[in-house]
């Protein structure tokens, strides 16, 4: 369909979500930016394959992650010659317990498998429906569920699986929310 | 848009422990979504005119 005013704001109203995707899939906020960028001119540049109606930030996280899955095979092999500086990037600000808490957070989810991570966080986080997120990664309803199971339990097991009770629930929501002021 | 629910199916993991991951994941995430929309993607998408609404513009006199 065409570009109308209307979907322009519905692309707009998409990029707070885009982002929270870019950045928990590659852990890296330049990067995430990069990618959104380039989706927002794909999605725009391709705006006539859209189909009135359907879903639009389904459309829009399927342009991403597929920009993502070529950049990161492009990328794997750069971060292997260039001695884990894209480590470096991910354990940014180290101070306050909470933050070194969410940041353990960040670096387990980065140990998941690319399939089990994208699926926890498009189910888990982006709130799609097990059939959304199953479209957005082009695989069967049942792959995802169980990517999803798989992941949770990975992570359960790299964060939790010792002294579970060191860890406050809710003071890694609290240390997310003050340190965004 | 609805909250994932915690089903018999996942095994022996511990309810409290899913429900903590889950809360991590969807704080990492909405600390972003609140961000909301930086100036550069306004910018970007703002600047970008339909074309039709172009041509429209075009005949009834450019502005």
């Amino acid at each position: 369909m065409p570009l109308t005013n209307e979907l322009r704001d519905d692309i707009l109203a998409s990029v707070p979500s885009l982002r929270a995707f870019a950045i928990s899939l590659s852990g890296n906020g330049d990067r995430a930016d990069d990618l959104v960028q380039e989706t927002l001119l794909r999605a725009l540049a391709n705006i006539d394959s859209f189909q009135p109606g359907s879903n639009l930030p389904a459309w829009l996280f399927t342009i991403l992650r597929n920009l993502f899955r070529s950049d990161y095979r492009k990328r794997r092999r750069e971060v292997e010659d260039s001695e884990g500086n894209y480590a470096k990037t991910l354990k940014s600000q180290p101070g306050q317990d909470s933050h070194l808490e969410f940041e353990e957070f960040r670096a387990a989810l980065d140990k998941l498998p690319q399939d089990q991570r994208e699926a926890l966080i498009l189910v888990g986080a982006s709130g799609f429906s097990y059939e959304d997120a199953a479209a957005i990664c082009g695989c069967a309803v049942g792959t995802i569920k169980s990517r999803v199971n798989r992941a949770r339990t990975k992570l359960s097991a790299l964060l939790y699986v010792d002294g579970a009770e060191d860890f406050g629930p809710d003071s890694t929501v609290r240390a997310v929310i003050s340190n965004n002021g | 848009m609805k909250d994932v629910k915690p089903k018999a199916k996942q095994g022996g993991l511990n309810a409290e422990i899913q429900s903590r991951i889950g809360h991590q994941l969807r704080a990492m995430y909405d600390d972003v979504v609140r961000q909301g929309v930086p100036e550069r993607f306004a910018d970007l998408i703002r600047k970008l005119d339909p074309p039709e609404t172009d041509l429209a513009a075009n005949k009834d006199g450019r502005d």
